[in-house]
């Protein structure tokens, strides 16, 4: 058996500590959510689940979670088929600006948010958007674009669009054959954008901030000024249930992506 | 085809490019033209504060998400699959879990009667809580933990390409594993650090959650001076100008690192 190195244990330990590092603050939510603790104690004194009964008892984290899955569904609905029309677009046509499109699509990822949620806000207010449904959806379609179009795009890299030809040679039009052998053969990436989509619209929380109001305030930005005053355990909850979430939905694109398209 | 695009184009102007070129007008623009508002940005001691800071601490971030990633990607760079699958999802599983959920985890952990400060108490190791959260450390701590996974992604990616005959034609030639590694390894996975620092640094510029739930009001940085102009002083055009400058800072700093490396490659992993 081969020694391992004095270097190679020291690479594993600094490795693992990292590794704990990263995981802990992921793992120490569901503790405490799960504690009887009126206040954060170290060990938690006794399981309860007083903290759920009390988010899924109070009518404000109720709104704010419908506020939360319409905005984030909607958001699908709209930034998935944008997504993948602009994805097919950019990947079939020769057009020089189409470069400099593909660019614009990926700027929601480039600007810092907060200047992007500052400038909504200014927007929104003169033309009435502001604390509005369409607003919220509106700017969250606008931040999952680029998701879409990234996936949508790498899907499409691995299709050969010459299949499409033969479709159209064959006499469907540009539409029917779309529909018929392109998006069949990307479906995957189609659902992994949209789903990437939505995990961004139900996490989505600065431009909320700014612009959301009134009875549209979505989860995150209720949870958000309740953090600012208190640590209250009921968040250790809400935040339980939204990366459980989160993961189901991760996993679900993973298997979706890596069955190739 | 342009009228494929035309849906999500249309979006992407009237709610980034429009509201961008508005703050840029409202920077310089009120009853007249001015630029009062870039000379208060450049002159008075809050802006200016700020602005270091920022630059300060999305610099130490930068350096400890390095100092952290680097032997994490080469540690799984160089294990069997099996292996390296599951230590790139534990970096990418906290990635998908809401930043405000992580920054609730940081509150809890590190305040004074979080879970660390009672663990040691409970040890007995100390008797007083030790203030980590609420100031510039506990900013630090859970940015870097956030950022983190934009450093090893392109990292890992470099090293991946990184041909392992190299190493064995560096060994061949009689150099010990730390020299090979200084003078093959390193310098072929600089691009990577070049993607990986630039990602992390200039999503730090921009940070606003965690330094305003875990900084304790002390720690202002250049987002929340953007966000207190708007909502505590109404005083828009300098929040604008502000904007502005962060703004510009990003895209310098992105336009310098594009000389050296493609920005796809930078950009690639989120």
């Amino acid at each position: 058996m081969m020694r391992t190195s004095p270097a190679r244990m020291a690479l594993y330990v600094i490795g693992a500590l990292v590794l704990v590092y990263l995981i802990l603050p992921v793992l120490i939510i569901a503790p405490i959510s799960f504690s009887s603790a009126r206040f954060l104690t170290f060990p938690p004194p006794s399981f309860s689940l007083r903290w759920y009964e009390q988010y899924f008892s109070n009518p404000a984290w109720m709104q704010a979670t419908r506020v939360t899955l319409t905005v984030a569904l909607l958001t699908v609905l709209i930034a998935t088929p944008f997504g993948v029309a602009a994805a097919y677009a950019i990947s079939q046509s020769k057009l020089r600006i189409m470069r400099l499109i593909h660019m614009a699509l990926l700027l929601p990822l480039v600007v810092p948010i907060i200047i992007t949620a500052v400038g909504i806000f200014f927007v929104y207010a003169k033309v009435g958007l502001v604390a509005t449904m369409p607003g919220l959806v509106l700017a969250n379609v606008m931040l999952g674009l680029p998701y879409v179009v990234i996936s949508v795009l790498a899907g499409l890299q691995s299709f050969d669009p010459a299949q499409e030809m033969v479709a159209r040679s064959l006499g469907m039009n540009r539409l029917r054959s779309f529909f018929a052998v392109t998006l069949p053969q990307i479906k995957s990436s189609v659902v992994a954008g949209g789903i990437f989509a939505f995990i961004s619209a139900m996490d989505e929380t600065i431009v909320a901030l700014f612009i959301s109001g009134g009875q549209y305030q979505p989860l995150t930005k209720r949870m958000f000024t309740a953090l600012r005053d208190e640590i209250d355990p009921t968040i250790a909850a809400i935040s339980t249930l939204m990366t459980a979430a989160s993961f189901m939905l991760v996993l679900l694109a993973s298997t979706r992506q890596t069955k190739g398209g | 085809m342009l009228a494929l695009v035309s849906p999500a184009l249309l979006v992407i102007l009237a709610l980034i490019v429009l509201p961008v070129g508005w703050l840029a007008w409202q920077s310089i623009y009120h009853d007249g033209f001015t630029l009062e508002n870039y000379r208060r940005v450049f002159t008075e001691d809050v802006y200016w504060r700020s602005f270091a800071l920022t630059f300060e601490i999305s610099l130490a971030v930068t350096v400890i998400a390095l100092l952290l990633g680097y032997p994490v990607a080469y540690l799984a760079n160089s294990v069997p699959k099996g292996w390296s699958i599951l230590i790139l999802s534990l970096v990418v599983l906290p990635f998908w879990t809401s930043v405000l959920v992580r920054a609730y985890a940081w509150l809890a952990l590190l305040q004074r009667t979080g879970v660390i400060n009672q663990f040691l108490r409970y040890l007995d190791v100390i008797s007083e809580p030790l203030a980590l959260v609420h100031n510039t450390f506990g900013t630090v701590v859970a940015t870097v933990h956030i950022l983190l996974p934009f450093m090893v992604l392109p990292l890992y990616a470099t090293m991946q390409k990184i041909p392992n005959d190299l190493m064995q034609a560096g060994a061949s030639l009689g150099a010990s594993p730390s020299l090979t590694f200084m003078r093959v390894f390193l310098p072929l996975s600089l691009p990577g650090v070049l993607a990986g620092c630039t990602m992390v640094f200039v999503l730090c510029l921009g940070f606003y959650i965690t330094p305003e739930l875990l900084g304790g009001g002390r720690t202002v940085m250049v987002s929340m001076l953007v966000s207190r102009n708007v909502e505590l002083y109404n005083q828009f055009g300098a929040a604008s100008a502000v904007a502005v400058v962060l703004l510009l800072s990003v895209l310098a700093i992105f336009f310098v690192v594009s000389r050296f490396i493609s920005l796809d490659r930078v950009l690639g992993q989120k």
